[in-house]
């Protein structure tokens, strides 16, 4: 297993090299000047030729990637051009937050995605499944964005039992900051949780289906353990694919949530950078969410070997 | 009798617990400010934190008078090359550290030496400061200039502590020292901005709270919704098209001014091949475009009518405004003759602007409505940062963009419209104007200036290469309990006087 591991981990390092000399290059392919974006109203060109001197923009780009993945490697990601904040500050302050929404909306899609799919795959055909389906549609197709300020209008400003928005650290004041981000988690969560209900449906139907199932019954076992323990486990595999996917992709941030219910994660750190051509910025994260994504997709492989033992050889 | 003392006791606590969170004040900003260091900084967002945490030379009122702050009292000299400042006494900088000619003379020189310092063209004037004591300082200029007063009530007059500005150098806005009401406590980006009271503040008796936490929430409606909900006392920057729904709540409150600034339609002149158009190179067609627009109904559809149409840098409710030239009613006949003698009838015309969804949509007003003059306006919209690279590269034929206004009128025009001005993107370049708004800058005769920018402002009419459209107003709500709180031209927020009922 840990040589496993050990493999995937080395496999991972030129791909995570690779994407940043792709994000490097793409954002330097970006019409727009990271200096006049900063400069905003005040632009005496003595002080933005400072400043391009001062952040090497004038150097050739191998020059300017090479002094960033040189500076990366030693653990320094440089500083955000806009507001002066080393970017490795700015990702310690955001990634707690990241994690917290992301590991909260989680929760909330399995407790709710994977029972749903269970019931509506072993009660198929049935008025449960068609229920289950068109629930899990329309939590498909109601955007996140309008969600949130529908909930926003009627549990804070009309009922006023949740804060709007904002965000409180989880160590600072754990039950408020679970109040706090419980809105957001669920906006995200009900998302992911349709996507999850459809993948253990139809890996449910196929392993219903199958013949050890069948015989599972014949020897009299209770329907609980037949589905629970014979089928859900083997069931299981394709679900922890999605699940480990889901969050990976919610640990690069949820950018339109994140701006509704101002949650100053990465999502909205990353998309501010863009707009402000903070380079520095966009690349110190994407770098921080390749890694995420791929230590998630390790995580998973390592998982199936735990669930499937015939996996192990291979 | 215990049950009486029970219930007296948690009412004076529930009493205390309100009281206690009252003395928080909770302000929703629009955007994310930049880094905290007045030498530094470039956001309209960043001097509303500014307000409530660094003190001023001079402040404003809200009729655009400058009044005494940290300075109490100034003459010039009969040159105008010599300013005399008395200062304020007894007042401390957030870490104790004595304000005095000393640490004027020590921010003037910071923001004209700090190499990342962007108040460098605002005191380029100062030609030395001589401490002539304690509470006197000399400021000698090189030449007149009439707007160094002006700028000591923005960014440039903001005084800074010298000890902890001269230790932490360029990474000063990482923990800025002032000396204002508030003192800076902790940031966390794009979170929350949280400053407590000073209680060494030479006007402590002004404030009334405790602390005040600045959250950025750039959503407008959700910005709304936590004022709704009672999560922050005071949103800045509230839409147009949510003023009726402000006014029809009973929980909340309103307030607005008409900003400084303007908003129009930057014309490429001279600014590269790009200015090669008939709109560029004719001030015809760009006078047409102007009388084919209905300011008053473009303001009504896009904002409710509550902006404030204009035609000049700025608007009509300013001192400075030349009434002699007032907002032109819309004119199509007017425009299709001046079309027809520049031999521009169907001309095209391309404007940038960038991806706000209220810009596009006021475009398309100014394009229906030129539509009928014969003008075929085509919208460019483009992301923000690529809109003012392009129009600072000359890549445009005309930009929609806007300027947040300055206390100074000179602020508004001079770096536009001079042909060396440090912003005039259109590359407009008339040396009677130039001589006009130099002139302008050495007298310090209210009247005299005003003669001048009135006479540049007739020939800018007519050459027009910013067709100016209308002015910005501030708009806040905030709760029915904040009382106190006084609308500013300028957009700023100031607590001084400001208190929470309950």
């Amino acid at each position: 297993m840990l040589s496993f591991i050990g493999r995937r981990i080395l496999i991972a390092i030129p791909t995570i090299l690779l994407i940043s000399v792709f994000v490097f290059v793409l954002q330097k392919l970006l019409p727009g000047d990271p200096v006049l974006a900063l400069a905003g109203e005040d632009r005496n060109p003595e002080i933005l030729a400072f400043l391009r001197e001062k952040y090497r923009l004038n150097d050739p780009l191998y020059v300017q990637y090479f002094h960033w993945i040189g500076n990366a490697l030693q653990g320094d990601l440089g500083i955000s051009l806009r507001t002066q904040q080393p970017v490795l500050t700015l990702i310690g302050q955001k990634l707690p937050v990241t994690i917290q929404l992301a590991v909260m909306a989680l929760i909330i899609a399995v407790v709710i995605g994977v029972p749903a799919g269970i019931i509506s795959a072993y009660k198929k055909g049935t008025w449960i499944d068609w229920l289950a389906n068109i629930v899990a549609l329309s939590g498909l197709s109601v955007p996140n964005f309008w969600l949130g300020i529908m909930m926003i209008l009627l549990v804070s400003v009309k009922l006023g039992w949740l804060p709007a928005s904002g965000y409180q650290p989880l160590m600072d004041d754990p039950l408020q900051s679970i109040k706090v981000m419980l809105m957001p988690a669920f906006v995200l969560g009900t998302g992911l949780a349709a996507t999850l209900m459809r993948h253990t449906r139809s890996a449910m139907l196929g392993v219903l289906k199958s013949d050890y199932v069948r015989t599972a019954r014949a020897k009299g076992l209770g329907e609980m353990s037949v589905v629970v323990k014979h089928a859900l486990r083997n069931a299981l595999v394709p679900i922890v694919t999605v699940v480990t996917l889901l969050f990976g992709e919610l640990l690069a941030g949820a950018v339109l949530t994140e701006q509704i219910f101002t949650i100053p994660g990465f999502g909205k750190l990353i998309v501010d950078a863009v707009f402000n051509r903070d380079y520095a910025v966009v690349q110190g994260i994407v770098l921080c969410t390749a890694i995420a994504f791929i230590a998630m997709n390790i995580l998973a492989d390592a998982l199936y070997r735990v669930l499937n033992p015939r996996m192990r050889n291979s | 009798m215990s049950f009486k003392r029970t219930l007296a006791l948690t009412a004076a606590l529930l009493l205390g617990a309100t009281w206690a969170q009252a003395a928080d004040l909770k302000i929703g900003l629009a955007e994310d400010p930049d880094v905290l260091d007045p030498d530094q900084s470039r956001t309209f967002v960043g001097r509303i934190v500014y307000a409530s945490l660094c003190d001023k030379l001079v402040d404003i009122t809200p009729g655009l008078e400058i009044v005494p702050m940290l300075a109490t009292a100034w003459t010039w000299s009969e040159d105008g090359k010599t300013l005399t400042m008395d200062l304020r006494e007894g007042v401390t900088f957030h870490d104790g550290e004595p304000f005095n000619a000393e640490a004027v003379a020590f921010n003037i020189n910071r923001s004209q030496t700090l190499e990342e310092s962007r108040r460098k063209s605002e005191v380029a004037s100062i030609a030395s400061t001589k401490v002539v004591d304690d509470n006197t300082i000399e400021i000698t200029l090189a030449n007149p200039d009439a707007t160094l007063i002006a700028q000591f009530a923005d960014r440039a007059g903001m005084m800074v502590s010298p000890k902890a500005a001269a230790a932490a150098g360029a990474d000063f806005g990482n923990a800025p020292v002032c000396s204002g009401p508030f003192m800076f406590k902790e940031r966390v980006q794009q979170d929350r901005i949280v400053l407590e009271k000073f209680p060494g503040y030479w006007n402590a008796d002004a404030i009334n709270f405790d602390s005040v936490t600045f959250l950025p929430i750039t959503d407008g409606t959700v910005r709304l919704a936590n004022v709704r909900a009672g999560d922050v006392h005071l949103i800045e920057r509230l839409s147009a098209t949510d003023v009726a729904s402000v006014k029809a709540d009973g929980s909340l409150a309103l307030d607005q001014a008409v900003s400084l600034g303007y908003q129009g339609i930057t014309v490429n002149v001279a600014n590269g091949d790009r200015a090669q158009t008939p709109i560029g190179q004719d001030a015809r067609v760009r006078r047409a475009l102007s009388l084919a627009i209905d300011r008053e109904v473009m303001n009504q559809v896009v904002f409710d009518g509550v902006m404030a149409a204009g035609n000049q840098p700025y608007p009509p409710t300013s001192p400075w405004y030349n009434s002699a030239i007032p907002v032109p009613a819309r004119d199509v006949e007017a425009a299709k003759a001046l079309l027809a003698e520049a031999g521009a009838e169907g001309v095209s015309v391309e404007i940038q602007t960038s991806t706000d969804p209220v810009g596009l949509q006021l475009l398309q007003v100014v394009q229906s409505m030129a539509l009928e003059a014969g003008i075929n306006v085509s919208i460019v919209a483009k992301e923000f940062a690529t809109q003012l690279s392009e129009q600072t590269a000359g890549a445009y034929m005309t930009s929609q963009i806007g300027w947040s206004g300055r206390v100074d009128p000179d602020g508004n025009i001079h770096q536009f419209m001079t042909c060396e001005g440090g912003i005039n993107d259109s590359k407009y370049c008339n040396p009677e104007v130039d001589d006009l708004l130099n002139g302008a800058r050495t007298s310090n005769d209210v009247a005299e200036r005003k003669a001048n920018y009135d006479a540049a402002l007739a020939i800018l009419a007519e050459d027009m290469p910013i067709i100016y459209l209308y002015h910005q107003t501030w708009l806040w709500a905030m709760t029915t309990k904040l009382d106190g709180f006084v609308a500013y031209p300028d957009g700023m927020i100031r607590l001084q006087g400001v208190s929470l009922s309950e």
